[in-house]
């Protein structure tokens, strides 16, 4: 075993045993806070697909969470109102059930990602951060537009959905839906690394002229891997919404796109749980570091340069070593 | 619909248009020479905002708050420049996202510290400000217009300074071959400032031109960066001219969309849902517009590189 994965196990122990502590010591904040951090993780090994074996560096990822966040929204706000969704051709009713909510999310989320992806996949390096950029932009401004749905100001939902043999307003049940979301992604993330499509996505980033020369195409490889990764973060963003039981258009907001890639680069690129460890991190900074001065992203903004410049490899680079070479 | 107001929505949409220009031509200038893709680029549009209007405020001469914009976003352009900006050459695009991103929550929140979260006003000046009447009986502001033709002419001006200048000669062939440049005995890290200055004083002088018709606030810069990154992917990158068409475009796009896209649905829909539809699309439009010029050409309208 290396450090890498014992480190990974002390992740996952830490991530079982805090909030159960917090369960039984009564205190129901912190388990909100490592909700929220376990959310952005997922929204972040979501975008990690893309962007730590393909090379895609999206700054756009917020575009799914808020059309998960969305469709959450819309779904739960047509079942409090009693309102179906559509009458004709056929009658559709919204719905507060969460794996029907789910399923939206993800086909929703995936199929903005394949049709941005098709648009700015035909471009690469700045102009695919620009474009994706770009787009979250406009879904940001198409959000503020839409009226019907809340607008700039957003919508409430009462009361939080409905998951089959759980009573989700405990605190601690919903945790553990969002953290068995996360493992069955990480775990995903992990297969999809090491099987064939993982291979060839992977030597499409370092070398596309000679994945094309061995007849894969490297276009629709990366265009796979945006859309899993689009639908990830999208099931990310149905479980956010559901945590603050609001969606506003703020969850398309760039400045949350960047957030998951600063995630991905905290935690190590390119490690299977970099963005888990660099989103925990980033909730407990903002937790801590927020309540001690009002000007919180001054530091981390800072601390951020830092490793940026100074620091490759994340965290999980600083504690487990040098990434193990391939073979 | 009048020809005065359709004429008035033209000179609105140049007016928004040349103003992103000065981001753009920045923006893209950064990118042609050092290969730089920088976030931060919209901090700078702040920071000469921030500049101008203290200094204004605190002289009674908006003369003086423009230069104060110019050389505030300058220095703070030259210093980040030498600091963080230098180091990130040689990294690949992910690190400079990133390091350009960790600047802006420095900057942003820099600035909130100094002057707190509520805007600042930055008064048109009086000499400035009231409409003109134009040929054809058009009322316009005059600041407006002034704003088109002082951008114009710095847009010449940058013109002037690539095409025909010593240092213009430096940049360009900074774009085709740094090594060559270098070992020719020009010294490219003070070349490299030089520019990264230039482009930093344009959008600062951006910045607090178009700071006097809206309010002066933290965060101002971001979506005016965005449009400029929209600009440049339309003209393509790297290219000064194509972020001129670019810029024009856009503007354009976005002022006449928004006034006239809720008309055109009222056509053929109710009138509720023609304002909501045509709202909606509005805030559309300049996407929609970089995707069918993506899908037309990947590279841009004037770019080069593959």
């Amino acid at each position: 075993m290396t450090r890498e994965t014992l480190f990974n196990l002390a992740v996952l122990a830490g991530l079982i045993a805090l909030p159960l502590y917090a369960h039984l010591a009564e205190e129901p904040f912190t388990i909100t806070l490592a909700t929220r951090a376990v959310i952005l993780s997922l929204a972040a090994v979501g975008l990690n697909i893309a962007l730590g074996i393909g090379g895609l560096v999206s700054l756009g990822h917020a575009v799914f969470f808020g059309i998960g966040g969305y469709a959450m929204g819309i779904l739960a706000f047509h079942a409090q109102n009693y309102m179906p969704l559509m009458e004709a051709p056929f009658l559709i009713e919204g719905t507060k059930s969460m794996p029907m909510i789910w399923l939206v999310a993800v086909i929703a989320s995936a199929l903005a990602a394949l049709v941005i992806g098709l648009l700015s996949l035909r471009t690469s390096g700045v102009y695919f951060i620009m474009i994706t950029l770009a787009f979250g932009q406009m879904f940001y401004y198409f959000a503020i537009s839409w009226s019907a749905y809340g607008g700039e100001d957003g919508m409430s939902i009462y009361v939080r959905n409905d998951f089959p043999g759980l009573n989700t307003l405990v605190p601690i049940q919903f945790y553990g839906l969002c953290l068995a979301a996360l493992v069955l992604a990480l775990g995903f993330n992990g297969a999809l690394a090491r099987s064939r499509f993982g291979l060839a996505l992977n030597a499409a980033r370092q070398v596309p002229e000679r994945v094309r020369a061995v007849g894969l195409d490297p276009f629709r490889l990366r265009l796979v891997a945006f859309t899993i990764s689009g639908a990830i973060t999208g099931l990310a963003g149905a479980l956010f919404a559901d945590l603050n039981r609001f969606v506003s258009p703020t969850m398309f907001s760039w400045q949350l796109s960047g957030e998951f890639i600063v995630f991905i680069i905290i935690g190590g690129t390119a490690r299977l749980f970099g963005p888990v460890v660099g989103a925990c991190l980033f909730v407990v900074l903002e937790h801590y570091i927020g309540g001690w001065s009002d000007y919180w992203h001054i530091w981390f903004g800072l601390l951020l340069l830092v490793i940026v410049l100074f620091g490759r490899g994340g965290v999980i680079g600083l504690i487990a070593g040098k990434a193990r070479a391939h073979g | 619909m009048s020809l005065i107001l359709i004429a008035e929505q033209i000179l609105n949409g140049l007016q928004s248009g040349i103003m992103l220009f000065l981001m753009a031509a920045g923006l893209t200038l950064i990118f042609g020479v050092m290969g730089l893709i920088n976030l931060a680029h919209g901090s700078l549009y702040m920071v000469g905002a921030f500049c101008a209007a203290a200094v204004a405020a605190a002289t009674g001469s908006f003369a003086l708050g423009l230069v104060a914009a110019l050389a505030g976003a300058a220095a703070a352009g030259a210093l980040i420049e030498l600091v963080v900006i230098r180091r990130l050459y040689d990294r690949d695009h992910l690190d400079q996202v990133l390091a350009t991103f960790a600047l802006i929550l420095v900057f942003s929140e820099g600035t909130r510290w100094v002057f707190g979260s509520f805007p600042l006003y930055l008064d048109v000046p009086a000499a400035l400000s009231g409409p003109v009447t134009l040929p054809g009986g058009i009322e316009y502001p005059l600041y407006r217009l002034t704003l088109i033709l002082a951008g114009l002419a710095v847009a010449a001006g940058l013109f002037w300074l690539i095409a025909r200048t010593r240092i213009g000669i430096q940049i360009r062939a900074g774009e085709n071959d740094r090594e060559m440049i270098a070992a020719l005995g020009v010294d490219i890290d003070r070349l490299y400032t030089f520019i990264f200055a230039l482009g930093a004083a344009l959008a600062g002088l951006a910045g607090a031109l178009v700071g006097a018709i809206q309010s002066v606030q933290v965060g101002m810069g971001e979506p005016v960066l965005i449009l400029a990154f929209v600009t440049i992917v339309i003209g393509g990158i790297g290219s000064i001219k194509g972020a001129l068409v670019g810029a024009l475009l856009v503007g354009l796009t976005e002022t006449l969309g928004s006034v006239f896209l809720p008309e055109v649905f009222k056509l053929f829909m109710a009138p509720a849902a023609a304002t909501q539809t045509g709202a909606s699309l509005s805030s559309m439009a300049i996407y929609i517009l970089m995707a069918g010029v993506l899908l037309w050409r990947p590279t841009g309208l004037f770019g080069a590189r593959a």
